[in-house]
């Protein structure tokens, strides 16, 4: 049991949904940023996707590419995102943390010396957007076995056809991407989300949670309510880019958590 | 698999659109379906002689294929040794190779019903092949390209404009032809169930490396047929040559000749100011390693954390940080050797061609033919060399000028 299926236990318990919030990690900088990390779980963050910045990120759109842009140029590399992970597990040893990016970072570092270290740093489990079921033996399997949940994305254009194949191998929870686009643009209508949750639903046992497309606690409420659980990114990145105070940005994520949690 | 494929070099990619290590399909989900069904289309396509009946059509009456295999005698001479042979791809429709490529992805298309194509492009060419191709289909097209190429390359921009495309200057990343890449896929992942992605390379996800080969081998083809005509039944090249952007003009020239081991394969890459630690190049096989970018893995320029890095290359055709995984197999293998050309040398290509040929050659081709000046001098006169002038070099002689100090204003 990973610290994921132990959060998603816990929520289910008290009846509540999971609210999980993206950042970049090492935006602006790498000590604002640990910062921000540090003090998500107390706005209400249930899990934390932090974001692995990577040059040419094709799925994300300009809020978050930005971020990206900002990390890198302020030194982020591999090794300070995993020392962040590090340092939020010497006071918080529940709270799940998910690396979310692209897979050339990864592959450089090599893929068994990358998943012991995210081990070592209390990384629980991945997103990697260019990596489908297709490419299983890449990351995948490997992080399985190390002992890594390896979240996939489901799409709407993932049809029936192919929605058993993208089941297979995911483990922790499902992320369904609500809309067809970059992250940041379009919003996403609990209307079409909730039959497409329903449809995962039926060929899966693990939660499933809903991003791209939501940013504001209404929509997160809303969604949450067809949902196990909402996430929210570049709504938050975009406070972070316009320079808004720690405590400001945090007081933004609570909001948004109130609204999940309210679902 | 018949005994004559077994040890055969044209069998890739595999089911998983893998040659040896390198290609795959490393893209997100919301795509993924879609380049499954282009795969299904495409296999389908390629088996269809209506398919390529309508290809050999358009190859012959809106591009003007064959191409000419000119016997580039004075400049053979002038080099004193190898019998000098230029497949002369820049005198198709639009002055390059690309146009090969993009009848067969519009034909395509236009079968799946698709109504909105897209392109990325650097130095305009195969934005211009591809905005040319849907004016004459009248297909909405959108070209991607990086804001510095747009200010770089301004006739290739209102080529394309007056050829009724919307060109979309990027300045996602650092506005180059990667970050055109990355927001042409940003674009199909948004508008999934009209857009057509007609990349203009051997990469990109499985099918596009194997399917853009595929349509560009007519020019090795041609060679192979033109060359027995004008040196004699069962005459091979000794040594082929071409310039490297992506490589597809490249893989064209070469896929043909990849089963004749008596023929040497040379592909050669920008070498910018020269490939040294300060990578100011775009010499993937030279100065990269293996890494994954763009939907495949192969050699891309990046950092020791596995970011990527910009090229850099006289040449905005060249100008990409990576380059086709059937390259990147075939220099691990050592079917095909690469090498490097520097600015410098190619531009002293550029004007000997002119000076010797009367033939004004992109500064693409021109990193080919700089090689060929390199090796030519020490062949025995009847080893033949054929070298792809895939492009012409009008689009470049504002950027020559500059650099040999011609006032153009
Ligand atoms: C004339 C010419 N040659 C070569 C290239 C490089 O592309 P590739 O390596 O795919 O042939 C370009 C690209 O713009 C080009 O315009």
């Amino acid at each position: 049991m990973t610290r994921i299926d132990a959060k998603f236990a816990d929520l289910k318990a008290k009846g509540k949904k999971a609210f999980v919030a993206y950042v970049m990690a090492g935006d602006p900088d790498y000590d604002t940023s640990l910062e921000i990390v540090k003090g998500l779980p107390a706005a209400g963050v249930d899990i934390i996707e932090l974001g692995m910045p990577f040059t040419d990120p094709m799925a994300d759109g300009p809020t978050i590419q930005l971020a990206g842009q900002r990390a890198l140029e302020a030194g982020q590399t591999l090794d300070k995102t995993l020392a962040m992970a590090r340092i939020f597990r010497e006071t918080d040893d529940t709270t799940p943390i998910v690396m979310m990016g692209y897979y050339n970072p990864i592959y450089s570092r090599g893929v068994d010396t990358f998943l012991s270290q995210a081990k070592e740093a209390g990384i629980d489990g991945l997103i990697v957007v260019d990596l489908p079921p297709e490419e299983d033996s890449e990351l995948c399997l490997p992080a399985q076995a190390a002992g890594l949940n390896f979240i996939r994305l489901a799409t709407p254009t993932t049809d029936d056809e192919r929605l058993p194949r993208v089941l297979q191998n995911t483990s922790g929870f499902v992320y369904y991407v609500s809309i067809t686009g970059i992250t940041g643009s379009a919003e996403a209508q609990a209307t079409d989300v909730g039959p497409e949750v329903a449809r995962i639903k039926a060929g899966t046992d693990l939660p499933v949670v809903v991003g791209f497309g939501i940013k504001t606690p209404e929509q997160a409420r809303s969604i949450g309510s067809v949902a196990d659980g909402a996430v929210v990114g570049s709504a938050i990145v975009s406070q972070i880019a316009a320079g808004k105070p720690v405590a400001e940005v945090l007081d933004f994520v609570a909001a948004l958590a109130q609204g999940a949690h309210s679902a | 698999m018949p005994d004559d494929l077994i040890n055969s070099y044209k069998t890739g990619p595999d089911e998983n659109g893998r040659f040896g290590d390198f290609g795959g399909r490393f893209v997100s989900e919301t795509l993924m379906p879609l380049i499954l069904r282009l795969e299904a289309e495409y296999e389908k396509a390629k088996t269809d002689q209506s398919f390529w009946d309508e290809m050999d059509d358009l190859w012959t009456h809106y591009v003007g294929r064959p191409s000419p295999l000119y016997h580039a005698e004075r400049l053979s001479e002038h080099l004193g040794g190898a019998k000098i042979y230029m497949k002369r791809d820049e005198l198709n429709h639009t002055g390059a190779h690309k146009i090969n490529n993009v009848l067969g992805q519009i034909i395509l298309a236009r079968r799946m019903g698709k109504t909105r194509i897209i392109a990325e492009t650097g130095a305009g060419q195969h934005g211009v092949a591809t905005a040319t191709v849907c004016a004459k289909f009248g297909l909405k097209c959108v070209v991607y390209m990086g804001a510095h190429d747009v200010e770089r390359q301004k006739p290739n921009v209102f080529r394309m404009r007056l050829l009724g495309a919307e060109v979309v200057p990027v300045t996602s990343g650092r506005g180059t032809l990667k970050d055109a890449m990355n927001d042409a896929l940003r674009d199909w992942v948004t508008n999934v169930r009209d857009t057509f992605y007609c990349i203009g390379t051997v990469a990109g996800p499985h099918p596009y490396p194997a399917m853009v080969r595929d349509f560009q081998a007519i020019i090795g083809k041609e060679v192979r047929w033109q060359l027995a005509e004008q040196e004699g039944e069962g005459r091979l090249p000794d040594t082929v040559v071409a310039a490297i952007g992506g490589g597809s003009n490249a893989m064209g020239l070469f896929f043909p000749f990849l089963d004749d081991p008596e023929v040497k394969i040379i592909g050669v890459e920008a070498g910018g100011k020269g490939v040294n630690e300060k990578m100011e190049h775009c010499a993937s096989l030279t100065g990269g390693r293996p890494g994954v970018l763009h939907g495949n893995r192969t050699y891309l320029l990046q950092d020791d954390d596995g970011q990527i890095l910009e090229g850099f290359s006289i040449s905005a055709g060249l100008d990409y940080p990576g380059i086709g995984p059937e390259h990147a197999w075939l220099h691990d293998i050592g079917r095909a050797e690469y090498v490097s050309i520097t600015d410098k040398e190619a531009l002293g290509a550029f004007q000997l061609s002119c000076a010797l040929e009367g033939i004004i050659p992109a500064l693409e081709p021109s990193h080919a033919l700089a090689h060929v000046m390199k090796i030519a001098p020490d062949l025995p006169k009847d080893h033949i060399i054929v070298m792809n002038m895939c492009g012409r070099g009008d689009k470049d002689i504002f950027a020559v000028a500059q650099h040999l100090g011609f006032d153009m204003a």
